[in-house]
């Protein structure tokens, strides 16, 4: 008995351990890419990154030199007017399938779109942004990029956020409800605050994956080799400038391409980061 | 001061399902009423329909009369307003989780737009100490989420938010029934003190509690209440058979 026991004990163990060890493997699997693309940008990139990189224009073809400052600012005005347009309308498309339409046709007429909208591949956004924004103003401009950035974030934001807000239990809007407190104030004040950890990192996940397109701001944006801060005329945007620098004959170019998508990861990942800080100061001890 | 309950030939409705069948009954102000019977015999659903729950679900439906003091509550009110008069615990803690214990008590004034800084201080000690629960907390009370807080300590953190609303009935849905023995004593002393400032109305599978806390106590089943009478008739003497197989445990 005893003998037979120990044997499965030991059995028992072997098959933990493997499985232990299967997931362990996965993770770095899953990891592995990320760490080389990051590795390898470092050694691509980090040469070519100084001071310049970060407060000077680009230069003509022939001299050295020169940075992307005009990229940088360009991006940050994209993804602000991106944000601006795409978070307010995706959270209450999401606030409306949670809290209003459930079961309703029209909430899952929109459910429907947002997740073909997801699907969407972005240099569609980029054609129809194109159509609705640059060809009625008459020229290419900082506005109609937003607006293409601003329309791909709203099905991830909108999604996440109706997600978030079934999570929160019914039981804690029936506690504000028999507070008497109306249930506009409910689901805003309660179930919104509630659920906000998670809609913060969907914001975050639609803000870092439209940082990084390039397609939908090739017919907006359209890039620029200039300062420029006018959301009317065009401007200049990292991933852009990385593409037209990476498929030109250039070595120069070449090395500030790497250099610019390694400024834009670090870019996002202090972005998403300094949100991350920010939202989670207020956050109590023990809070679920 | 707690109010009288009227309540004049009460249906509800879940979608097709009668839950309730002409409840007739007199609530008395300032006391502890009781209500018991067998799972699903509707005495959830109708202590929701004392302050209008009961039809935030889109399928339930509700007839009849209910006065409380001396509104009607369907006919002379909105729901908005019968809720911050009648205050209600639910079976399960509910604390609102990403807040403070203190944000959690003064919610209720808060989002109804009382702003009175010092005025608020004052509300949420008393209201913590009518709980029970001010000398556990005194010293985190915006420091510490009301989630972290034990199960009792919780529930009692849900008494605290339902009285800082100054409510004048307390609703209470099986309040101890996700507690342990300690902190279900310690919910139990609590209704004893609070029934000579609110009327208490609860809901609850045990019978000792009711025979403890309450001074009325009702029966229910099936959706109809088949007694309601003081607790001690109830539990020693009943005029229904059903209610005394009910309690001498012979079914539910």
């Amino acid at each position: 008995m005893r003998e037979e026991h120990n044997l499965r004990a030991k059995i028992r163990s072997g098959i933990d351990g493997a499985a232990t060890g299967l997931a362990v493997l996965s993770t770095v699997l899953v990891v592995a890419p990320l760490v080389a693309i990051f590795v390898y940008l470092v050694y691509k990139g980090a040469s070519s990154i100084n001071l310049d990189f970060f407060i000077k224009v680009p230069k003509p073809v022939g001299e050295s030199g020169g940075g992307m400052a005009n990229a940088i600012l360009g991006s940050g005005i994209l993804l602000g007017v991106g944000s601006l347009i795409g978070i307010p309308m995706g959270i209450a498309g999401g606030i409306y399938l949670a809290e209003y339409g459930r079961g309703t046709k029209l909430a899952n007429a929109i459910r429907f779109t947002a997740d073909v909208l997801n699907g969407v591949p972005s240099i569609v956004m980029g054609i129809a942004a194109y159509s609705l924004v640059v060809i009625p103003m008459g020229h290419f401009s900082a506005f109609s990029g937003g607006v293409a950035l601003g329309i791909m974030m709203i099905p991830t934001v909108c999604r996440t956020t109706e997600e978030m807000l079934l999570m929160v239990p019914n039981a804690v809007r029936e506690a504000a409800l028999a507070l008497g407190v109306p249930n506009w104030l409910s689901v805003l004040a309660i179930t919104v605050r509630t659920a906000s950890p998670g809609i913060i990192t969907g914001c975050m996940l639609a803000f870092a994956r439209v940082a990084g397109e390039t397609a939908p701001l090739i017919f907006t944006a359209f890039g620029n080799a200039f300062w420029s801060t006018n959301l009317n005329r065009e401007i200049a945007a990292l991933p852009l400038q990385i593409y037209v620098y990476a498929i030109s004959p250039y070595d120069e170019w070449h090395r500030l391409a790497w250099a610019g998508a390694l400024v834009l990861i670090v870019l996002i990942v202090m972005a998403v980061s300094l949100v991350r800080y920010v939202t989670s100061r207020g956050v109590l001890k023990g809070a679920s | 001061m707690g109010v009288g309950i009227e309540v004049t030939n009460l249906n509800a409705w879940y979608g097709t399902n009668h839950t309730l069948q002409d409840i007739n009954l007199h609530i008395p102000a300032n006391h502890a009423t009781a209500l018991i019977g067998p799972s699903g015999c509707g005495k959830s659903t109708f202590v929701r329909c004392l302050n209008r729950m009961h039809e935030t679900n889109p399928i339930a439906r509700v007839t009849g009369s209910v006065r409380i003091g001396d509104v009607d509550i369907y006919a002379d009110a909105k729901p908005v307003e019968i809720r911050r008069r009648v205050g209600m615990v639910f079976q399960r803690p509910n604390p609102f989780p990403t807040m403070s214990i203190y944000d959690n008590v003064a919610a209720g004034l808060k989002l109804n737009g009382f702003r009175n800084r010092h005025a608020l201080d004052e509300i949420v000690e008393r209201s913590l100490k009518n709980s029970a629960l001010w000398d556990e907390v005194k010293d985190d009370l915006k420091k510490v989420s009301g989630a972290s807080l034990s199960g009792g300590q919780q529930q009692r953190l849900c008494i605290a938010r339902a009285l800082a609303v100054d409510p004048e009935v307390l609703l209470m849905d099986e309040p101890a029934s996700a507690l342990d023995p300690v902190s279900t004593s310690k919910i139990e002393d609590l209704i004893f003190q609070l029934k000579s400032q609110y009327t208490i109305v609860i809901v609850t599978h045990n019978m000792q509690q009711a025979a403890r806390v309450a001074e009325k106590t009702g029966f229910f089943l099936n959706g109809r209440m088949v007694e309601f009478d003081s607790t001690h008739k109830i539990f020693t003497n009943p005029s229904d058979k059903r209610t005394e197989d009910y309690i001498t445990g012979r079914f539910g």
